[in-house]
Order: C-alpha cells, then sequence, then structure tokens
C-alpha cells in the first residue's frame, strides 16, 4: 500500500460519511409517519464513533498524508472533536423538534453528518484547495438544513440569503487561493510559508511572483472566511438566515461551521502567511472591533431571541479575532480556548430556543419568555446560565474564555482592542440580563399551560451536556485550555517538524526547511 | 505569445464584472448566474497561473472548482424553487420577511 494513502488519518472523516450514508439508505424502509427519534439515535451514534475515532487518533504519531493534503495533530484533534461533539448534542436537540415540525429524519440527519465531515476535514486540512472543497461541503449541507422547513416562507427566505451570500463570499476565498497560488506556486500551507519566507520557490528557485500578490490574496481569503464566522463587516447575511432558519441547525451552523472556519483561520495566517507579518495585523483588528462594536449594538435592538443570538454572535466572532490580534504564543490557546467554550454555551442556548418554540416556531420574540421561570423552572435555570456564560461572568465557560483573549491582548499591548472589548463585553450584559429578567420577573402571557422537559428527552440530555459543559469549563478550565495549548504548540512549530516531506507529484526537493517562527516578532 | 498579465487583467475584469452584477441584479437566477461568473474568472486564473509555473495542479484545480460549481447550482436550483413556491417571486426585494 502506498505510504500516503494512511486511512487512519481520515478515520473520523470516513465513519461520519459511511454513517450518513447508513442513514439515508435505512430512512426509507422505516415506516412512513413514525416517528424519526429511531434514526436520530443511529446518527447520534455516529457522532459517537466519530468521537471515539478522533480519540483514537491521538495515539497515532501526528503526521501528514495523502501528499501533505491532511494534516493530523493535536490541533485538528482537539477540533474533531469539538465539531463532533457539537453536532452529537445538536442530533440530540433535533429528535422532538423533527416530530413537531414534521421534518423528515432521513435528509436532515444524513445533511448534519455530511456537513460535519466538511468540517471536520476543514480542521485538518493543510492544503488550500482541500479546504475549499471541505468548506464548500459543510457549507452546501448547511445551506439545505437552513432551508428544511421548506414550506415556510421563512425559512427557504433564509436558505436562499445563506445560500447566495455564502457562494459570493467563497468565490472570494477561491480567487485568494488562485492569487495565493499564482503568487507561491503552491497551495500547501507549509510550502507556501516557505516561499514567503525565502522569497523563492522550493521546486526551480524562481522569485517569488509578488508579495503585492500574497498580500491581495490573504486578504480575499479572509473576507471568504471572514463570513463564515459572521464577523463585520462580513456579518449582514447572519440575523436573516438564523431567524428563518430551523433553531437546532442555527445551534449548528453558529458553532460548528464557526470553530471549523476558525481553525482554517489559524491554519493560513500563522501557518501559511506567517511571514507576510504584520500584513494582516489591522485586517484581524479592524475586523474585531467592529463586529464586537456592531454585533452589540445591534443585538440591543432586538425582539426576536433568535435575531439576539444571531447578533451576539457576531460579536462572539469579535472577542474571538482579538486573540488573533494577539501574540501568537498566548493567542492561539487563547482562540481555541474560545471557539470551545462558545459552542458549549451557545449550542446550549440555541437549544433552549428551539424547545421553547414549539410547533411552527411560535414563540421565539422576547416577550414570550416572560413567566418562563414559573412555567418552566429546569428550562429557565438553564437558559440563565447560558445567558450568564455569554455575558462572561465567573464560574462558567464565557468567563475564562473571555479573560484569557482579553489577557492574551493585554499581554500583547492591544490596550484600544482590549478597552473596546472590555465596553462591549459591559454593553452585552444588557441585552442577556434583560432576558433572564423577563423569564423570572414577568408574568406569563402566552397562555401555553406548563412546559415540561420530561416529555422530551433528547432535549433534557442535550441540555444537561452543554450547561454541565459550560458550568465545567468555568469551574476548572485547567484540562481544556491544556489541550488548547498543545494544539497551539502543534501549530507554531508544525513548519518546523514538518522540516522533510514529500510532494511527489509536483517535484518539490525532498527538503523544505521552514525556520521556526519567532513569537512576537510583530 | 499573451503575456500571464493580459490574463490575469481578464480573470480581474470578470471578476469585478461577477461581483458588480451580484451586487445590481435584482432576479435571483441572475445573481446565481453571476457567482458562476466569478467562479469561472478564478479558473481563468488558477490555468494562466498554472502555464506560468508549468505545474499542472493548476489545471486540475480547475476540475475541482467545476465539480464544487455544479453541486453549488444543483442546491442552488432547488432553493430557489422552494423560495419561489413560497412566495411565487424571484425578484430579491420581495424577498423580504426577514428584515430588521
Amino acid at each position: 500500500m502506498n505510504p500516503q494513502l494512511n486511512y487512519a488519518l481520515l478515520l473520523p472523516e470516513i465513519v461520519l460519511t459511511v454513517w450518513g450514508i447508513l442513514v439515508m439508505v435505512i430512512e426509507p424502509l422505516l415506516p412512513q409517519r413514525s416517528t424519526q427519534k429511531g434514526l436520530g439515535i443511529f446518527a447520534f451514534i455516529g457522532t459517537l464513533a466519530a468521537i471515539a475515532a478522533s480519540l483514537w487518533q491521538t495515539t497515532i504519531p501526528a503526521g501528514t498524508g495523502w501528499f501533505d493534503m491532511i494534516r493530523v495533530d493535536e490541533f485538528s484533534i482537539f477540533f474533531h472533536v469539538l465539531i463532533c461533539c457539537i453536532s452529537a448534542v445538536v442530533i440530540l436537540a433535533s429528535f422532538e423538534y423533527l416530530d413537531s415540525q414534521q421534518i423528515r429524519g432521513g435528509e436532515y440527519y444524513g445533511l448534519i453528518l455530511f456537513g460535519t465531515v466538511g468540517m471536520v476535514l476543514m480542521s485538518s486540512a493543510v492544503e488550500l484547495v482541500l479546504i475549499f472543497i471541505a468548506l464548500e461541503i459543510s457549507s452546501i449541507s448547511t445551506y439545505v438544513l437552513a432551508g428544511f422547513r421548506r414550506r415556510v416562507a421563512t425559512s427557504a427566505e433564509s436558505s436562499i440569503k445563506y445560500f447566495l451570500l455564502g457562494s459570493f463570499a467563497t468565490a472570494f476565498f477561491l480567487y485568494g487561493v488562485a492569487l495565493m497560488f499564482g503568487a507561491t506556486g503552491s497551495t500547501s500551507i507549509y510550502i507556501i510559508a516557505s516561499v514567503l519566507q525565502s522569497g523563492q520557490t522550493a521546486g526551480t528557485g524562481a522569485p517569488l511572483l509578488s508579495h503585492g500578490l500574497a498580500y491581495v490574496a490573504v486578504a480575499l481569503m479572509f473576507v471568504g472566511i471572514g463570513f463564515k464566522v459572521a464577523s463585520a463587516p462580513f456579518h449582514i447575511w447572519t440575523p436573516d438566515v438564523y431567524e428563518g432558519a430551523p433553531a437546532p441547525v442555527v445551534a449548528l451552523m453558529s458553532t460548528g461551521p464557526k470553530a471549523a472556519a476558525f481553525a482554517v483561520l489559524l491554519r493560513i495566517l500563522f501557518g501559511a502567511a506567517l511571514n507576510t507579518g504584520s500584513g494582516w495585523f489591522w485586517l484581524v483588528w479592524i475586523s474585531a472591533a467592529l463586529s464586537m462594536t456592531l454585533g452589540n449594538l445591534g443585538a440591543l435592538l432586538q425582539t426576536n431571541v433568535k435575531r439576539m443570538l444571531a447578533y451576539s454572535s457576531i460579536a462572539h466572532a469579535g472577542y474571538l479575532l482579538v486573540a488573533f490580534a494577539a501574540r501568537r504564543d498566548i493567542g492561539i490557546a487563547a482562540a481555541i480556548f474560545y471557539a470551545a467554550s462558545y459552542a458549549a454555551m451557545n449550542v446550549g442556548a440555541f437549544a433552549v430556543v428551539s424547545h421553547f418554540a414549539r410547533s411552527g416556531e411560535r414563540y421565539v420574540s422576547i416577550t414570550d419568555y416572560s413567566g418562563l421561570g414559573k412555567r418552566s423552572p429546569v428550562l429557565a435555570i438553564t437558559l440563565t446560565i447560558f445567558m450568564l456564560s455569554l455575558i462572561g461572568i465567573p464560574a462558567t465557560g464565557g468567563f475564562f474564555a473571555k479573560f484569557y483573549v482579553f489577557n492574551a491582548a493585554l499581554k500583547s499591548d492591544l490596550v484600544w482592542l482590549t478597552i473596546i472589548g472590555l465596553v462591549n463585553s459591559a454593553v452585552a450584559a444588557y441585552y442577556y440580563l434583560r432576558l433572564v429578567v423577563v423569564m423570572y420577573m414577568y408574568e406569563p402571557q402566552t397562555g401555553e399551560g406548563k412546559l415540561e422537559l420530561r416529555t422530551a428527552p433528547g432535549m433534557a440530555a442535550a441540555l444537561v451536556i452543554t450547561a454541565a459543559l459550560t458550568i465545567w469549563l468555568g469551574v476548572a478550565p485547567g484540562r481544556v485550555l491544556d489541550y488548547a495549548r498543545r494544539g497551539a504548540d502543534h501549530l507554531r512549530p508544525a513548519a518546523q517538524q514538518q522540516s522533510s516531506f514529500r510532494s511527489p507529484a509536483s517535484g518539490y526537493p525532498q527538503d523544505v526547511r521552514i525556520p521556526q517562527h519567532q513569537a512576537g516578532d510583530r | 505569445m499573451v503575456p500571464l498579465s493580459w490574463y490575469l487583467t481578464l480573470g480581474a475584469i470578470l471578476f469585478a464584472i461577477g461581483v458588480a452584477a451580484f451586487l445590481v441584479k435584482r432576479n435571483i437566477i441572475t445573481i446565481f448566474m453571476s457567482i458562476e461568473l466569478m467562479l469561472n474568472a478564478v479558473n481563468l486564473t488558477f490555468v494562466a497561473f498554472a502555464n506560468h509555473w508549468h505545474q499542472v495542479s493548476g489545471q486540475v484545480f480547475v476540475f475541482f472548482v467545476m465539480v464544487v460549481a455544479a453541486a453549488e447550482a444543483a442546491v442552488g436550483l432547488a432553493i430557489i424553487i422552494a423560495v419561489f413556491r413560497t412566495r411565487e417571486t424571484l425578484n430579491v426585494d420581495q424577498v423580504n420577511l426577514l428584515k430588521l
């Protein structure tokens, strides 16, 4: 067997793909109009198997394969596990939702699994064209998922908006890839890094075509990724799409593709473009400041909970980008940790929204939440936990996430960005707390009776998992932070570990040395 | 021989036309076509650079882009049909239920 074709490196992707196909094959065999829960449990087992496969990958040595297109190290494994966990919880939270909305489960669970394949692949790809394809696998699945309540006009509208703007942004990303290929003669992140460093292409020794071209390429790729993570000024689509899409799908697409896109951004900015140095620094700085400000100001005005959370997710993308602007030795770990803790709390928040919305997503405005503290104390308490975590109150995951990010920013002398971020956190507290106040201090208005969580075991499990993770990250963040640091370490000297690798297809020399980048050279 | 910069300029102009059409046009299908134009401008750039670097890989990427564009077209047209069924229009200005 060709040693390049190392299937172990692709194991989670293979498991998820096979499971997705199985789900779609089994679905027509089930009786019509029956509950889709069995299928959901089957899909859930698939994500568990993928988590197991990712964990198993820690036992194999870190390395690249598939002609230097895939790299599995602690960085990618961290994101594999994170993304598979997100999908698992989203599937749990979808059981009752599918029955109440009368959505067929085969395509739904299949698409979630296929989308997860794309996201997982994004986090382990180290070749720009493969990253593009993985991005498209995850995007196309989420375009369809967004329109899953297809007889409802808002859902179809959200899907078309997501699709058109998403493809538009992807075209920018692809143009960036083409220009990077043109500037350096390669699309492999490590070779690009060495070419940008030495100014010579690896194979022929021909000079780098143009540094300007590489800058433009990074900027264009940033546009594409910026869209996926919903950072300003590429955030316009977010509220509309989140409002119209089914709530469990929003839980997925506000966290999974975002985490994967941030992984790609880390790889591109710190892996490939590292030697263009400060070229992208102001890009990230401005985008971070804009996202935080516009996201929080926008959220203040909202009356719909899904729109409010959409703006909050823009703001959180901004906080995360602050870590990108920080020094690489502390910034990367902070960013990875933020992605994990944001995923836990945001999936949880959208799970509550999806449970509370009921069939047809009727109850999604903030006033509908009044009196929830009396009608369903458990649901209200879990939502409060997520809101407090999104604010960043101590003893929740959100606190340490923000703490590490702003700590990293301060240590990198990003005083203004830190000030903007902290002011924004204070503003954000207003609209998160407003929801809590409405739940506990207002009288019920909707006329519906008590909300029983007991009738929805899948949702209950999803809420328990996300709430437990949110609190765990807030009480004992050490373990996850440790993993994040080790992942960051892998990202940093990856170039050095990579000192000899082959690229038989294109005739690069066997030994492309890439000097280790010094921390904080900006 | 046609110099590299001509191809790149043509690619950039086509891409810019695609962006402009995306922003200006009001019919969903036309907007979708302008995205395809942008992707094809990228394809042209890829091929031009592949020729410049004497690498086949740049030409292979074009096939990948085509496959992805085809997948996008399949999904996109399905979504457009779903929109048309619910709204009876393909004008983006009238697809406006979700607004601030």
